[in-house]
Parts: C-alpha cells; structure tokens; sequence
C-alpha cells in the first residue's frame, strides 16, 4: 500500500473527491481562465461580484489534486470577502488550508487558480 | 545472464534510494542514466586532454581533435552511414530538427507544402511551424488510425506535387509505435518531397542502418541512449547536405571569410559552427562502445520483453487504460497509461513516494493527448538496465494509487 504521505495531505484528498465550489454561479460577472503549461492543467474562476464583494464563486477545470484542492479552497476564501480582499489572497493562505508538503515543481499546482484569480478580478478573461 | 543482470552494476545512479526505497528508474524515454564507461571518458578527457578542436596546432589541442572525430567515426558505423561526412554533430535532436526546418524551408516557395504526423514531438512541430509563418508555407498533418498507427492512405492523400518535406518520427515517445520508414520514405519520394525522421525514440533502442532505412535526414539524441546530454547527431545524405545552405554562422563552419562574405568549410564541418560539444562526443563514442558490446538486437530483445511484461501488467489492471498499438504488434519501449479517475500527475507523484520514476504530462505531445482525448498520461519507459522486477513493481504500485485518490 502506497504511503500517503507528501503533497497528498487529508484535505488534499477530500477536496478532491469532493469539490465544494465546482460549479459555475448563475450569472458570474468575472470570469478567466489559464493553463499551466508544464502539465496542461486548464482552471476556470467564475465571479459573480455584488456591491464590490465577491457573492458567490466557483471554478471548473481538468486539473491534478493539488491544483483542483486549490481551486475550491479559493474559491472559498475569496466567498463573501470585498474585491479588493480577495484580490490580497496568497499562496500562503491556500498552504495553511491544504496543509500538505507542496514541493516547488508542484508549487505551480497550487498557484495556477491564484493568478486566474487575479485575471478574473482584473476583469477577466478566457 | 540476463541482459540487465549484466548491466545493472554499471550504472551509480541506481543504487540510490528514493523515498524511502529503491530507485526504479523508468523515465529512460526522457533521458537515460549512464553508465560508468561514459562518465569516466568525459571526466578522464577533461582531467587529461580538454583543448579546443581543430586549427590547435598543440599536443592537447590535436588529442581533443582526435577524441572528437573518433566520436564521428564510431556513430557512422553504429548508423551504417556510407560517409562520416554525413555525420553532424547538434545539440541534441531539437536542435537537429530546428537547423534542417531553417535550412528546408529557407527556399521554398509560398504555398508549398510541409507534411508532418498526428504523433510528432513538439519538437518536430514548431520548427516547422516557425518556417512555415516566415515562408508563407502550409504545414500539414498526417492522421493517426484508432489504435495508434500512422494512417498510411491517408499519408497517400496528403502527399502532393508541392509537398517538400516530410517530417516524422521513427518510434512515438507516446504510443510506441513503430513507424514504417522506408515505406513512407518511399511513398515521399514519389512526389520528390525531402524526408526528415525524428529518431529520438528509436536510436536507444533498435539497430539502426542509413543504407535501408531510406530517408534523407535522420536526427537522435546521444542523452537518450545512455551518453550525455547537450548532443545531437543529425545523419544527412551527402547529396541532400550538399545541397543545404548553411542557416549558422560562425568558427569553424567557413574556409575563408572576407568582410562581405565567406566560403564554407567542408561537409560535416560547414553544420558546426562554434565550439563543438568536445567532451559530450567522447561521451558519446563511450556510449556506443557500450550499447555495441551489448549488441544492439540483445538490447530490442530485452526492451521488447519488458515492454510486453508492462502491457501485459497494466492492462489487466480495472481502471486503467493502455495507449498505442494493439497487443502483437510490435513498439517501441514505452508504455503510457491512464487511471481512471486519476491525473497524470498524481499518479507520478505517488510512484514517486514508492521510489518509483515515470513521466506524466502531455510528453510534448499537444495535438496527440488532443487526438487521444486525455489531458496526459503516465509513461513508463525501459533501457538496458531495467529489470522485470521493477516492472512488476511499477504494476503494483498502479494497483495501489487507485486506493490514495480514486
């Protein structure tokens, strides 16, 4: 049996089972999308902004664990938080969440929905 | 004694452990290890006989020429060139690749036609398309069939009266498959289109011969079947060399310069400008030794096993998928696949925590993944040194991933 040990913490596992914010908010406002392109990983951010906040998010994308766990926790994190809130979000703040042994080759997975963040907050784009 | 029992003490770098256990090294599509012979000839010319080639008229200077020409010599046999003039050295197939895309498509005409295949390295696609955008040239594919074949009628329907180039791979780095060449050089020839074979995959691993093969370009990586890295061989047919002009300048590749322009230096050298990769050819020439002592059939013998072991293997396994050409046919030594529900990725990562090395990714291979329908896949690939037991490992360790992720 495999030890699960390294980038594959808990909550790696379980947000990539079980995505909490895969899906798409009716009537997004913000929207980008980037690959990466080491392994073709593609994440797309729906926003949908209310009076400067972000009201509701949500990604879809064809990615590993690490970069799909990442995509729902900031979608997560920036739920409910000001534009400009969000907008602050760092990778740190995604690490604290997945609290797993993120090496630098994969350190990309977990950055990837970060900078479709900030395309999408910049105004978006495909 | 099995092929890899013979090898296996001669290469360092197994005997490391990884996470935990023992290295069980199947990323040799990729780049292979070296074995000792290769990295005590380079170390051995640098602490000995390290000058720069040619035009040194010194005792160091003339064994440095000496070591470097050699290299020629021994690939020329290894190859079955007719001539060691036909012999380039690059830096490496990419880079062999670039300089015959510059120097094919630098006269053509707009409109004329470059055919490449669904199956090519990225490597063997963006030289092309960079000379196709400044040429005005149009660049085409040739299809795959469902099960991993070049879909040969389809070739026929492709090549035209203005098709100039046909560009190919001999042995996928995906699928494994074997590509016909001298049927499709054949059939390139019938429309008097020039053909290039990408042989990155296939030099490590099958005995090769210029003289049969048919093409009129042939480019490897030396790194790949177990010399160094940041050389490359480009086999050229004389005539077809002759008729190219030079797309690099520099030392070296001239016989006289004037301010205004220059005369070029004789076959190979006219390819070679600047300093040569010195040490890299005498790596090179110990690599050859080394596949030659083995017997390059020994070695196909040996890969095609544990290639048929893997297959075998990963097939049986519920969830995985296994790409390239059905069982029986005969391909090269790599094995990708997929597990259901699974990225590439991951699947890497965790053989890795098992000290086990693959690839995953799109294996530089865009528009195949796109033509398989997957975003990447997991490639395991074997050399002379891989063993059944590492196989059997890798089979094992797919069967678990499936329990962390899926």
């Amino acid at each position: 049996m495999i030890a699960t040990r390294g980038p594959y913490s808990e909550v790696i596992r379980e947000r990539w089972r079980r995505p909490r914010f895969r899906r798409a908010p009716a009537g997004a406002t913000l929207v980008a999308e980037d690959v990466n392109p080491l392994c073709g990983d593609r994440v797309r951010l729906m926003l949908r902004l209310d009076g400067g906040r972000v009201a509701e998010a949500g990604f879809v994308g064809d990615s590993c664990a690490i970069c799909t766990a990442s995509a729902d926790v900031v979608a997560e994190l920036v739920s409910g938080k000001p534009a400009a809130e969000a907008r602050a979000l760092e990778p740190a703040d995604v690490l604290a969440v997945l609290q797993a042994d993120i090496r630098p080759t994969r350190m990309r997975c977990v950055t990837l929905p970060l900078s479709v963040l900030a395309k999408a907050l910049n105004g978006g784009g495909a | 004694m099995t092929l890899h029992e013979l090898t296996r003490g001669d290469f360092p770098i197994l005997a490391r452990v990884v996470n935990g256990h023992p290295l069980a090294y199947l990323d040799s599509a990729a780049s292979s290890q070296k074995p000792r012979t290769v990295i005590e000839a380079m170390s051995q010319y640098y602490e000995r006989s390290h000058a720069n080639v040619h035009r040194s008229i010194h005792t160091l200077g003339e064994e440095a020429t000496e070591l470097y020409e050699a290299a020629r010599d021994r690939v020329q046999r290894f190859i079955g060139a007719a001539r060691r003039e036909e012999v380039v050295f690059t830096r490496g197939t990419t880079d062999g690749l670039n300089l015959l895309a510059d120097a094919l498509c630098a006269g053509l005409a707009p409109g004329d036609e470059v055919l490449i295949t669904e199956m090519e390295h990225h490597s063997n696609i963006v030289p092309w398309q960079l000379a196709a955008r400044r040429q005005r040239l149009a660049l085409r594919a040739v299809p795959i069939t469902g099960p991993g074949l070049l879909d040969l009628d389809a070739l026929d329907r492709l090549l035209t009266a203005r098709t100039r180039v046909v560009a190919f791979t001999h042995v996928s780095n995906v699928l494994g498959t074997i590509n016909p060449v001298a049927d499709i050089c054949a059939r390139a020839r019938r429309v008097g289109a020039v053909t290039v074979v990408d042989g990155a995959q296939a030099a490590p691993h099958l005995a090769l011969d210029m003289s049969v093969l048919g093409c009129d370009f042939y480019v490897f990586s030396p790194h790949k079947m177990l010399g160094p890295t940041g050389i490359g061989v480009l086999w050229g047919r004389r005539e077809r060399l002759l008729g190219l002009e030079p797309t690099r300048g520099g030392g070296e590749m001239i016989k006289e310069v004037w301010i205004e322009h220059a005369e070029w230096n004789d076959l190979p050298w006219r390819f070679e400008p600047g300093t040569p990769p010195i040490a890299e050819a005498v790596g090179l020439t110990a690599a050859v030794e080394y596949l030659e002592k083995l017997g390059m059939d020994r070695v196909a013998e040996h890969e095609r096993a544990l290639t048929r072991q893997a297959l075998a293997g990963l097939t049986a396994l519920p969830g995985v998928r296994v790409f390239g050409p059905p069982a029986g046919v005969e391909r090269g030594a790599v094995v990708a696949f997929a597990v259901e529900g699974l990225h590439p990725h991951d699947v890497a990562a965790l053989l890795d925590a098992e000290g086990i090395a693959v690839r995953a990714g799109h294996h530089c291979a865009m528009p195949l993944m796109r033509r398989l329908g997957v975003v990447g896949t997991s490639r395991a690939s074997f050399s002379v040194f891989s063993t059944p037991a590492e196989v059997a490992r890798l089979v094992r360790a797919v069967a678990d991933v499936r329990a962390v992720l899926a």
